[in-house]
């Protein structure tokens, strides 16, 4: 029997430019106690499928074109807002994805968290609060009847987000809609987060419907799940029929895109090291005294010709920084960095100049590496006129030819970089840091923000320019899975230390530190590496 | 790399690519309003501009024959108490407040950019000594101030452009420093210094460009905040000083005589609360036109 | 909180002192003693006032003596009135201009906040078009344009109120406080339709719709509160801005108030005047400022927090 009968919905948009068909036939089941897992990448719908059956898609522009959704043997689709709003919290909560922004700054954990008890029950506020402890204790908060009245500010985005649960909880749901709840956490914090949600939902047999664009995620946690790309499921059935026998082409490609293979290991034999950093420190100034913040402590690390080192740690841990320190885009407290043999940690700005051609960077975010007010033409032609890489003649050719490198249509050369997507974005920004012809190039979680499909694109194409144009490479991610598929050692940070450096293969096979233990432990998707060795 | 494509016609005949300010300008001009305060806007600087040569009348020109009369065919919207065509000495006032509010806010513009600029740039002790300095200027009662250097230095034009660009830099200041440091920040600007480009090219090629929106549209707000500024002092008497004439001064004289002569308090009155008008519509719709988050949707 | 408080207090005290140190000497500054004007005085009684009103005694000396006497409340002699001090002045004309702000701020606040949450709850219809041009009328309407026009038209025209005067015949207070309040009517509800959309549009307000919160208490309980701190911040310039504004008011209305007196004195070089009530007007406003200040830290916790310790 199942808890909630969603058939052949149907969610249209309607604006100027257009109908845009943003949930196009949708049926699925949600059953006691299992999750429900939609797949799909940005854009996808699978947010405004779950969203529209509680009437949280505004309308207009959105309608709901056709479908029922039973929940209770009621059809949620023609209920009335005021009907809606008493299923909306105590039938059916919502996790969201941000916990930083779901939570109102304004108000105090403990108000936040018994508003809907009082709104949904007749229960007193002392009751209430009673069992808004409880409820705190049981999603594994500490202190739960004194943090009741702190702000969310005082939490930690795992914290948080444990809050958002309980909220969700409180009430008793039948059906959890969790929209991508991990996606803004850390990997270990991730790992608690679903273990936590695994646990409520089994012990209280509430029905999942879980949001995400992972497939490591899913694998770990879905009892079934879907496939869905532009409004429509294109595949749906067991978890493991969908990733031990895809039948849809996208589907397929879905799973080819996730970095699930080694590096083969190849032995680097070069003598000389290209970068060499000793007892690096950087410390930021922090509030009036107060110690400063050592954002990366007595960091010593050595990178050799083509050689791709993976920088891997949490948010915080100071891998970014340390990559900005050693191109020198930041002060050094303390240490030296040295480039190709030659000191450079106490160079000027006019000293490093002409270095400069030599390093490059490659960041994180496509929307913000760019000026959005220049070409593509004015962007690669920046690099190409200032360094003297080709003349004023040769300018168009040179622009063209970094174009084809990067794979960029010649027809786009003349347009900003709102009028790209995101991969297409992150091919100009790395076009801007081969241009120079550098020897190391910097990437500073390059793939994050990107669909795993173009995730893999962007990470073959970093790879055939390494091999193309003899690139040495700092790989700095958070990503596992994404440094293991690209990098020939790795370098584990924790809290501006190096914790861990060792052959990919050694790392990930016999760690030797608790942390990068931790880690490893918390990647989710094992299963997924697991059926591969089966033979998938 | 190495093979170099020789480059053909078709190269050069790409598409061009439609720039954020292309956007802009489409969404400014599907705002009718904005259209508008700018056409009106456009018309009384030409009208002012060359007020000498097309007014029908000279400047002081009297009749006292004719005393304050209502619109007729030879004066359209009638004369003041000593005969003189009241649509002359708007157009003159117009000269007056319109100079007052753009030399103004290019005081200001100039203080704000300039010192903002700095601040949001150097970033660390020297941002947070400079914008403290702010802070206790915003404090002050400037209004108070101005018309106390105008009782105490007498009512002089240079002055008043002063000592109103004194206080409005200070926003556009906290504006420019706000957008310079958010921009500092974003990865394009790591990357041109990555590239090795001086601190000037940054400023100039990166960072001014992407300030420039907020900045407009600030200074399209500023100007009718300072026009309203010299008529309230001319209001007062503290401003501008006959026989130099202003809307400010021409409201004033029409209040005097509001009860008899209502069109003398009506046609100033109407041509400064139709440039502030569209002032306002045009400043209104840039910010619209130039945030990008309008964009989005 | 009181941590905040105490510094924030202690950084209006050089702020005060400023505005009095640069008034005392602007005023100074000034061409033309005092009595060089109209009436001609003899030297003997040209001797007499000047030490009367310490004008014999080296500048420092008189910027001591001033401070010292303001130490203690005094703002000296008129030069207009010498019967009178500027204290009497200032005390007589200042209930009446505060009564006015009072009556036109909470116009302004009312009808502001009132008018913008409501155009913010439904952007780009006619509940947002209609108040928000009235808006913009009232920001291109300047009280000595909106004064003398409500004037004609309810005063001589419809001839319903009076058209001066105040506390002497019934109504004769509403002309003057719509004047002066109109304007930052209009700013407050700009100002709170723009906060309130940029709440409007985060997350916490679909957590809060999630919950099958009824639409008007996410508004009320989730969105009000950050929605309206930028209005509050403006409090502190507004409350500025309806003091200068109150000499216009004043003047077209002929309200016997502090701002009139400050007009009056102005034109009649009144110096000591012109002094004592800048002194006492800039500093009302540097404690408003402040007082604004407090209440938007005090609104948000994150502030608060910071300084608890």
């Amino acid at each position: 029997m199942s808890l909630l009968q969603v058939t052949n919905l149907s969610v249209y948009f309607h604006t100027r430019n257009g109908t845009l068909k943003a949930v196009d036939g949708v049926s699925f089941e949600v059953e006691p106690g299992k999750t429900f897992a939609i797949i799909g990448e940005s854009g996808s719908g699978k947010t405004v499928a779950c969203y529209s059956m509680l009437g949280l898609v505004p309308m207009p522009p959105g309608k709901i074109e056709s479908g029922s959704v039973l929940f209770e043997d009621r059809d949620l689709l023609t209920l009335s807002e005021a009907e809606l709003r008493k299923i909306r919290g105590k039938g059916i909560s919502i996790i969201f994805q941000d916990p930083m922004t779901s939570l109102n700054p304004f108000l105090k954990i403990g108000d936040q968290l018994i508003e809907p008890l009082r709104l949904h029950f007749a229960i007193s506020k002392k009751e209430a609060w009673q069992k808004g402890i409880e409820i705190l204790e049981e999603v594994g908060i500490k202190n739960a009847a004194q943090r009741m009245h702190s702000w969310p500010f005082e939490f930690s985005g795992g914290m948080r987000q444990r809050v958002v649960i309980a909220m969700a909880l409180v009430t008793e749901p039948k059906i959890i809609i969790a929209d991508e709840p991990t996606t803004a956490l850390d990997v270990t914090v991730q790992a608690q987060i679903l273990k936590l949600l695994k646990e409520l939902q089994v012990k209280r047999n509430i029905g999942v419907i879980f949001i995400s664009h992972d497939l490591s995620v899913v694998a770990d946690i879905a009892d079934k799940m879907a496939v869905m790309q532009e409004g429509r499921f294109v595949e749906q059935g067991t978890r493991d029929a969908i990733f031990n026998n895809p039948q849809h082409d996208y589907t397929r490609k879905l799973l080819a895109a996730v970095p699930n293979s080694e590096k083969s290991a190849q032995e680097n034999k070069a003598e000389q090291n290209l970068v060499e950093v000793e007892d690096l420190k950087i410390h930021f100034p922090s509030n009036k005294g107060e110690a400063p913040i050592k954002a990366v402590d007595d960091v010593s690390l050595h990178i050799k010709p083509n050689e791709i080192l993976g920088l891997v740690g949490e948010s915080g841990s100071g891998k970014s920084t340390l990559g900005r320190a050693i191109i020198r885009l930041l002060k050094l407290t303390a240490g030296k960095v040295s480039f190709d043999g030659q000191d450079i940690s106490r160079l000027s700005a006019g000293e490093m100049k002409p270095l400069r051609r030599q390093m490059q960077i490659i960041f994180q975010d496509p929307y913000a590496s760019l000026n959005p007010r220049m070409t593509v033409y004015n962007t690669l032609a920046e690099p190409l006129l200032l360094h003297k890489i080709v003349t004023k003649k040769e300018l168009d050719n040179g622009v063209c030819s970094l174009m084809d490198s990067v794979g960029l249509a010649r027809e786009s050369i003349l347009r900003y970089p709102h009028e790209f997507s995101g991969g297409q974005r992150q091919r100009i920004a790395i076009g801007r840091a081969i241009a120079t012809k550098p020897a190391f190039i910097i990437a500073d979680e390059p793939v994050s923000s990107l669909d795993v499909t173009i995730q893999a694109q962007i990470l073959d194409l970093l790879l055939e320019l390494v091999e193309r144009f003899d690139l040495t490479m700092l790989f700095i991610s958070h990503d596992l899975g994404v440094v293991r598929y690209l990098a020939d050692r790795i370098l584990v940070m924790k809290d501006g230390k190096l914790v861990e450096s060792g052959s990919v293969h050694q790392v990930f096979s016999s760690p030797q530190e608790a942390y990068t233990q931790a880690l490893l432990n918390a990647i989710p998707g094992k299963s997924l590496f697991t059926t591969e060795s089966k033979g998938f | 790399m190495a093979t170099s494509t020789s480059i053909d016609s078709a190269t050069l005949a790409m598409p061009k690519g439609v720039s954020l300010w292309d956007d802009a300008w489409l969404r400014l001009r599907k705002n009718k309003l904005a259209m508008f305060g700018l056409g009106f806007l456009l018309l009384v600087l030409v009208l002012c501009l060359l007020t000498p040569w097309i007014a029908p009348y000279s400047y002081e020109e009297q009749d006292l024959r004719l005393g304050a009369a209502a619109a007729s065919a030879e004066h359209w919207l009638g004369t003041d108490t000593f005969g003189r065509d009241l649509l002359t000495r708007i157009l003159y006032g117009g000269r007056v407040s319109l100079l007052v509010g753009f030399v103004a806010t290019a005081v200001a513009l100039l203080i704000g950019v300039t010192y903002g600029a700095i601040a949001g740039y150097a970033g660390g002790k020297v941002d947070a000594a400079m914008m403290r300095f702010v802070d206790i200027l915003y404090a002050l009662p400037f209004m108070i101030f101005i018309i106390l250097l105008m009782v105490v230095f007498g009512r002089n034009l240079v002055l008043l452009f002063l000592a109103i660009g004194a206080i409005e830099w200070l926003t556009m200041a906290r504006i420019v420093r706000s957008q310079v440091q958010n921009l500092r920040q974003q990865e394009f600007v790591e990357a041109a210094m990555s590239l090795g480009l001086s601190p000037v090219a940054i400023i100039v090629k990166h960072l001014i460009p992407n300030a420039l929106g907020p900045i407009i549209v600030y200074t399209t707000l500023t100007i009718p905040n300072v026009m309203l500024l010299e008529a309230f002092l001319s209001f007062l008497g503290l401003g501008i000083q006959p026989p130099e004439s202003s809307w400010g001064l021409l409201i004033s004289y029409g209040v005097e005589t509001m009860e008899e002569y209502p069109w003398l308090l009506i046609f100033p009155g109407l041509a400064l609360s139709m440039t502030l008008f569209a002032l306002n519509f045009l400043g209104d719709g840039l910010r619209d036109a130039l945030d990008p988050k309008a964009s989005r949707d | 909180m009181w941590r905040f408080v105490g510094l924030r207090t202690l950084q209006a005290i050089p702020v005060i002192l400023t505005v009095i140190t640069v008034t005392f000497f602007l005023v100074r500054a000034a061409p033309g003693g005092p009595f060089s004007s109209e009436k001609a005085v003899s030297d003997q009684v040209r001797a007499a006032l000047e030490a009367q009103y310490r004008l014999d005694l080296p500048a420092y000396q008189q910027y001591f003596s001033y401070m010292a006497d303001l130490f203690q409340g005094d703002f000296g002699p008129s030069f207009n009135f010498p019967s009178r001090s500027v204290n009497e002045l200032i005390f007589q004309g200042f209930p009446v201009t505060l009564e006015l702000g009072l009556y036109a701020m909470l116009i302004a606040v009312l009808i502001g906040i009132v008018a913008g949450v409501f155009a913010s709850l439904k952007p780009n219809t006619l509940q947002d078009y209609m108040p928000m041009s009235l808006a913009m009328i009232g920001i291109c309407m300047p009280s000595f344009l909106l004064g003398p026009v409500l004037v004609l038209v309810f005063g001589i025209w419809l001839d319903w109120l009076p058209v001066s005067g105040w506390g002497n015949s019934a109504g004769d207070k509403l002309l003057p406080s719509i004047t002066l309040g109109a304007m930052y009517a209009a700013y407050i509800a700009r100002l709170s339709r723009s906060g309130m959309l940029e709440v409007l549009s985060q997350d916490y307000l679909r957590t809060a719709r999630a919950k099958g919160l009824p639409e008007y208490i996410v508004i009320l309980k989730h969105a009000l509160r950050g929605g309206l701190l930028p209005v509050v911040a403006y409090l502190g310039p507004a409350f500025a801005g309806l003091l200068s504004g109150s000499f216009v008011v004043e003047t077209v209305f002929q309200i016997p108030g502090l701002g009139r007196f400050y007009v009056q004195a102005a034109f009649n070089r009144d110096y000591t005047m012109i002094l004592g009530t800048t002194v006492f007007l800039a500093t009302l406003i540097v404690v408003f400022n402040l007082l604004s200040d407090i209440l938007s830290a005090w609104l948000n916790p994150r502030l608060r927090y910071q300084f608890r310790k």
